[in-house]
């Protein structure tokens, strides 16, 4: 490590040892045993999703969906179609005529990838091809709100699509509008900081996770990119799965979030420590695990590392912040995080 | 075999000859008897190996297809009027793609105000969106024409759109020549896909163009288009030979080529057409019809050649562009700037209104006496228009215009009258 990076390490951090490589609580991957390691970590990876794109800096999609995507094949054999929703996933990854895609990939609109993955699976259900796997992903944009109602039609189905969404709370892509997965209070460019209630507005939003629980589907579960092992069990365990699918992973987005994209782990791992993104997972709209929260952070903590948030901790907006506590607080209770 | 049976059921037989292997569906009249016979079928296993589902919206049912035609099986759907605007995104997607994704079209009119009755609303709405937009006049053809269908699709790697007057066709029971599986098994090979989703040779489908490609790929969907005029004649001949009936094909003539005065049409009216003109012709009256079998790609030198020695030209359509007129009227005016053409434009069928032999006998009295005008709405009732026109400047809150027109029409009680 050297003396920029400590320079720009937050006093209030309680880990004091920083683990080899990586720079977060995950242990680096040459101090586990071979069992244990990522993907990356094998000669033998599939690389399904190849560098050479044209992602930003620190974005957090990328790495999940490197991880995500290379975690299904090694659970599948190598038998891994993938649909994808417009957006900056699809976007930077095939810049005509090139693509960073080693694996079988469509992408036909932003509403629709749900839709399209069902028919690639019915595609193969009428050829008797039982290994070759279907993932979908989008983004929280392609996801909460313009495929919405397909999405929902897949769960519905029970088709046997693994659903991945990359949420990282806006649409980007386009400029950093609002979602329905914005968190309240958030700077967006349609929820400016202006007014008595600054940014995006409270009790408003969906959280999809619980309602991908609510079409009782065989498997839920949400990850985040500080934790890739986690992120690349629950994957390897969606495999295990016939059905509809569902993966919510927490990606940062320095663009958006108004954060360094050294940050983009760091911020990964806080928002899950204060309670304001929790992890777990769910079998047939039963809640069966959740990862506790091994040191708890206040949320203040994660907020100021982010410029969308900044207007939250000024003196006159305790009331959005007191919000944003209760929040986490009742995340912390629902999910039994603690 | 000969059957009698509805419209619908003889494509959802066609279809199922045709062995697709995944169709999703939407229900929306008039063109649900279609996907609902399907679904008999393969729940009862007589068509075999194909996947079937009832998804959650017209847009949904066009990107299902639009996967299962990308992993490589043939796809079938069907839909009509409202329910081609709600896929339309996909629509469009499905040919800029290349999917060979069969659709049939059950058309209907275009609301609001919502009616569910039969004109070419929905097929003009989608008519830039790159599918092969095939007409059929009845239902042997119908059922002719699906099968040509999957064959045209796959080999141009194309989407083709089968439009069938909704209610007219589909709901209409009538005697149908129902082929054999050996027979369209000869027609039709087993789907070859030109681009497949394949874990063994992974390749990107829907990448991002900008302006140094886009325009060539425009340009070659709009090559194989022109390059679709053959091979529909090639395999209209094909299938004749098989199946030893004329269906589909560019265009069809009854005595155009040796006709004063042509009606141009697309659909079942060419029927009705068919009774008058052979009337007229016993009558001593030089009157043709040329059917437009296929609309998209437009046979516009076919037109121009089979209209070479009409004097007149009568564009029949049961829709318009608002604002602008007959939307056939005006391409057939392009495709014939060097024929010596008299070209009117009359608009009928709207929203199911029938299309009588007599409305279309006086038609045709007007253009022989040259006093048929450039624009002509069939039937239309014009002290009713009037009526709605002086309201809306007497107040600037007269109300809902359909409202009000079924009140002045008596269509609903007097007693609701403002």
């Amino acid at each position: 490590m050297n003396k920029q990076d400590t320079s720009t390490l937050n006093p209030s951090d309680r880990q004091t040892v920083k683990f080899y490589q990586t720079g977060t609580f995950t242990v680096g991957n040459r101090l586990l045993d071979e069992e244990f390691r990522t993907v990356q970590a094998t000669t033998e990876r599939s690389n399904s999703l190849d560098s050479g794109h044209r992602a930003c800096q620190g974005c957090g999609q990328a790495l999940g969906a490197r991880y995500a995507l290379d975690a299904a094949m090694r659970a599948t054999d190598n038998k891994i179609i993938a649909a994808n929703a417009t957006g900056c996933l699809e976007v930077f990854t095939t810049p005509y005529p090139e693509t960073a895609w080693s694996i079988p990939w469509v992408h036909s609109l932003f509403g629709n990838v749900a839709a399209v993955a069902s028919g690639i699976a019915a595609a193969l259900k009428s050829k008797g091809d039982t290994t070759t796997r279907v993932i979908a992903q989008g983004g929280d944009g392609g996801t909460t709100d313009i495929g919405f109602g397909c999405l929902s039609g897949m769960f519905d189905r029970n088709d046997d699509v693994l659903y991945i969404c990359y949420d990282n709370g806006g649409y980007m892509n386009t400029g950093v509008q609002r979602s329905s997965a914005t968190p309240p209070a958030a700077r967006t460019a349609t929820t400016m900081p202006v007014g008595d209630n600054p940014g995006s507005s409270f009790n408003t939003g969906k959280y999809l996770p619980t309602i991908a629980m609510a079409h009782e589907i065989p498997y839920v579960a949400t990850a985040s990119v500080h934790d890739l092992h986690d992120l690349e069990r629950k994957v390897e365990k969606a495999m295990t799965f016939r059905g509809a699918r569902y993966i919510h992973i927490n990606v940062p987005c320095p663009l958006g979030w108004g954060s360094q994209p050294a940050f983009t782990i760091k911020l990964s791992r806080m928002g899950v420590e204060c309670g304001l993104v929790p992890l777990f997972e769910a079998e047939n709209g039963q809640l069966t695990d959740s990862t506790k929260i091994r040191y708890r952070i206040p949320v203040e903590e994660y907020l100021k590392l982010q410029r969308r948030f900044a207007h939250v901790l000024k003196p006159h907006n305790t009331h959005q912040l007191d919000a944003i506590r209760a929040i986490a607080e009742s995340n912390i209770k629902r999910f039994n995080l603690l | 075999m000969l059957r009698q049976i509805s419209g619908s059921i003889a494509v959802a037989e066609a279809i199922a000859l045709c062995r697709p292997e995944v169709v999703p569906c939407y229900p929306i009249t008039p063109q649900t008897h279609i996907v609902e016979h399907i679904s008999t079928l393969v729940k009862s296993g007589q068509l075999k190996n194909c996947s079937y589902e009832n998804v959650e919206s017209e847009f949904a049912s066009m990107s299902f297809c639009i996967g299962a035609s990308a992993a490589g099986s043939r796809t079938y759907t069907a839909t009509a009027s409202q329910g081609i605007l709600f896929m339309m995104e996909a629509v469009y997607n499905a040919s800029g793609l290349s999917l060979p994704i069969v659709m049939t079209l059950g058309n209907r009119a275009i609301g609001a105000p919502i009616n569910i009755w039969n004109d070419h609303s929905d097929a003009m709405s989608v008519r830039d969106a790159g599918w092969i937009q095939l007409f059929v006049e009845s239902n042997q053809q119908a059922l002719d024409v699906h099968i040509q269908a999957f064959k045209l699709a796959e080999a141009l790697s194309l989407p083709v759109m089968v439009n069938m007057d909704g209610f007219i066709l589909t709901h209409a029971i009538t005697r149908v020549d129902m082929p054999t599986q050996e027979q369209v098994d000869q027609f039709l090979p087993p789907f070859v896909a030109r681009q497949k989703l394949d874990t063994d040779a992974p390749l990107s489908i829907g990448a991002m163009v900008g302006p140094d490609a886009f325009t060539e790929v425009r340009y070659l969907a709009h090559h194989k288009q022109k390059e679709a005029l053959a091979i529909i004649e090639q395999q209209a001949a094909e299938f004749q030979e098989i199946f030893g009936r004329d269906s589909g094909g560019l265009i069809k003539s009854y005595y155009a080529e040796q006709s004063e005065i042509v009606f141009v049409a697309m659909g079942s009216v060419v029927g009705t057409m068919q009774e008058l003109v052979e009337e007229l012709r016993a009558e001593g009256h030089s009157v043709g019809i040329l059917s437009l079998r296929s609309f998209r790609p437009f046979p516009g030198n076919a037109i121009s050649k089979a209209l070479s020695n009409a004097k007149q030209a009568i564009i029949f359509e049961k829709s318009f562009a608002v604002g602008m007129g007959g939307v056939l009227a005006s391409e057939i005016h392009m495709a014939t700037v060097s024929n010596d053409l008299k070209i009117s434009s009359v608009i009928g069928g709207l929203g199911g209104r029938t299309i009588t032999k007599k409305s279309l006998g006086k038609i045709v009295e007007c253009a022989m006496h040259g006093e048929l005008d450039k624009e002509v709405f069939l039937d239309l009732e014009g002290t009713t228009v009037v009526k709605e026109l002086r309201r809306q400047q007497e107040g600037q809150s007269s109300g809902p215009v359909a409202e009000n027109i079924l009140r002045d029409m008596g269509v609903v009680s007097a007693s609701k009258t403002l």
